[in-house]
């Protein structure tokens, strides 16, 4: 028979310096990012193998569908993809020679040239990490040289940037998510501005845009490249409305996102920049060299 | 001996339970999902005080923030309180009817919740409350069923003589 108020003092004392301790670890995460490397490790060790058993039965499915379907939808899929793939070339002839003409220009204004780009393409683990948070996760780590901050694109726009690094995965901060905030110009206008999430993955809001400020619904917003955390000129959102309340200083403007945040299966991380001599050996067939936009 | 035996049940329904936490669902049914971790915490907190106490309650917290994407010790902090009341008040609660023993969770959870949602109104990202508090409620509801599918587990496993 145990005595009853054994442990009572010491679960009490337990309880309180875990709940100090509990709070000094979330200012030092929050504020200093500092235990990036204690959320990889649980994320590579603990995390990741259960998200992947979760994810086997799909996986399973998609294999199967694949093994299953018939000669000739395979035979059909393939002719569509070979007529786009020859449409994609026809246009990335006219981009290499306006591509080669925008290096002369800048050669002979002395400007600095644009640096190429890489991508790889991850595929989407899991969406729904939390219901009132906008991230997914990435079945590449830094094992594939995944950095904090690198952005990623989907086949029409900008998606996010990675904000949680494990091993063999990586968490993404999606650009609808309300903690999250875009440099973005307006293409047709050049006007600068700042697009931050909305918690709604249709939404994006760009405040302070003043009331005289040339901006039209149905303009493309592309990412301004400054900060430099995001490639220039990537799509990023049109803009769906705006109103211009008398008496504010600001119109509210919104635009929805070009990326399909929502419905990508498969998204592209992007190195740009001086990250790019950082690459440890590229995985020759994930990976092809990519040339930026001119 | 309890104490070595007793993890070989703890661990894999912990693990279930984050399974659970993860498994896809639908955009609507995912605003109703019970919180799986805090309510099997709760059960072993109340069936082996000795053995499963705060301090582990505090790590299964830390697997809990990675896999919600949150600041690192805000479902930790949550999960110690939870725990914390459970282990003080367990002679109580298990004498309790599976009803009476649902309000109580449901308070827990309501805490817990109200926990996390504090750290995070003051990083500045607090979502809307609409149906925030929805998963406590879902969670009070699983909580017999959930009991009665552990309560054979471990009776399975023997890995407790005492409740």
């Amino acid at each position: 028979m145990q005595p009853l108020f054994l442990q009572g003092p010491s679960v009490t004392l337990r309880a309180i310096l875990l709940v100090v301790f509990s709070i000094v670890i979330m200012v030092a995460d929050h504020r200093w990012h500092a235990l990036e490397t204690v959320r990889g490790a649980i994320e590579s060790y603990v995390v990741y193998p259960v998200r992947y058993t979760i994810n086997l039965p799909s996986r399973f499915v998609d294999w199967g569908n694949e093994s299953l379907s018939s000669h000739e939808t395979l035979l059909d899929d393939n002719r569509k993809l070979r007529e786009q793939q020859l449409r994609a070339q026809v246009s990335l002839q006219k981009l290499s020679v306006l591509e080669k003409e925008n290096d002369r220009l800048r050669k002979m204004l002395s400007a600095q040239p644009k640096v190429g780009e890489m991508v790889l393409v991850a595929e989407i683990l899991a969406i729904d990490l939390d219901p009132y948070k906008q991230q997914i996760v990435l079945n590449k780590g830094s094992n594939k040289g995944v950095y904090i901050g690198q952005p990623i694109i989907d086949a029409w726009g900008v998606m996010g940037q990675v904000v949680h690094l494990g091993m063999f995965s990586s968490t993404a901060l999606l650009i609808s998510d309300p903690s999250h905030a875009i440099p973005v110009q307006v293409n047709r206008s050049g006007l600068r501005g700042t697009a931050f999430g909305s918690g709604n993955s249709q939404l994006l809001e760009l405040p302070y845009i003043p009331h005289n400020a040339d901006i039209e619904v149905g303009d493309v917003i592309n990412a301004s490249g400054l900060g430099g955390r995001f490639p220039p000129n990537y799509p990023v959102g049109r803009i769906i409305s705006i109103d211009r309340p008398a008496g504010e200083s600001f119109a509210t403007v919104l635009a929805e996102p070009v990326a399909h945040l929502t419905r990508s299966r498969e998204v592209l991380l992007v190195w740009h920049k001086k990250q790019v001599k950082d690459v440890p050996a590229p995985a020759t067939s994930e990976k092809n060299p990519k040339q930026a936009k001119p | 001996m309890a104490s070595q035996n007793c993890f070989r049940i703890v661990i894999p329904t912990l693990i279930m339970a984050l399974m659970l936490t993860m498994w896809p669902l639908p955009d609507w049914l995912e605003y109703a999902r019970p919180e799986w971790v805090v309510l099997v915490m709760i059960y072993w907190a109340l069936a082996m005080p000795e053995q499963v106490g705060v301090t582990v309650a505090w790590v299964v917290g830390l697997f809990l923030d990675v896999s919600h994407g949150a600041i690192i010790g805000q479902h930790a902090l949550g999960l110690v309180v939870v725990t914390y009341v459970i282990s003080t008040q367990y002679q109580r609660i298990r004498v309790f009817s599976l009803a009476q023993q649902a309000l109580v969770v449901l308070l827990l959870l309501l805490v817990k919740r109200l926990l996390v949602l504090w750290v995070d109104g003051m990083v500045g990202t607090a979502p809307d409350i609409g149906w925030y508090f929805l998963p406590a409620l879902t969670g009070a509801i699983v909580w017999p069923w959930l009991f009665i599918v552990l309560r054979d587990l471990r009776r399975r496993f023997t890995v407790s003589r005492n409740f």
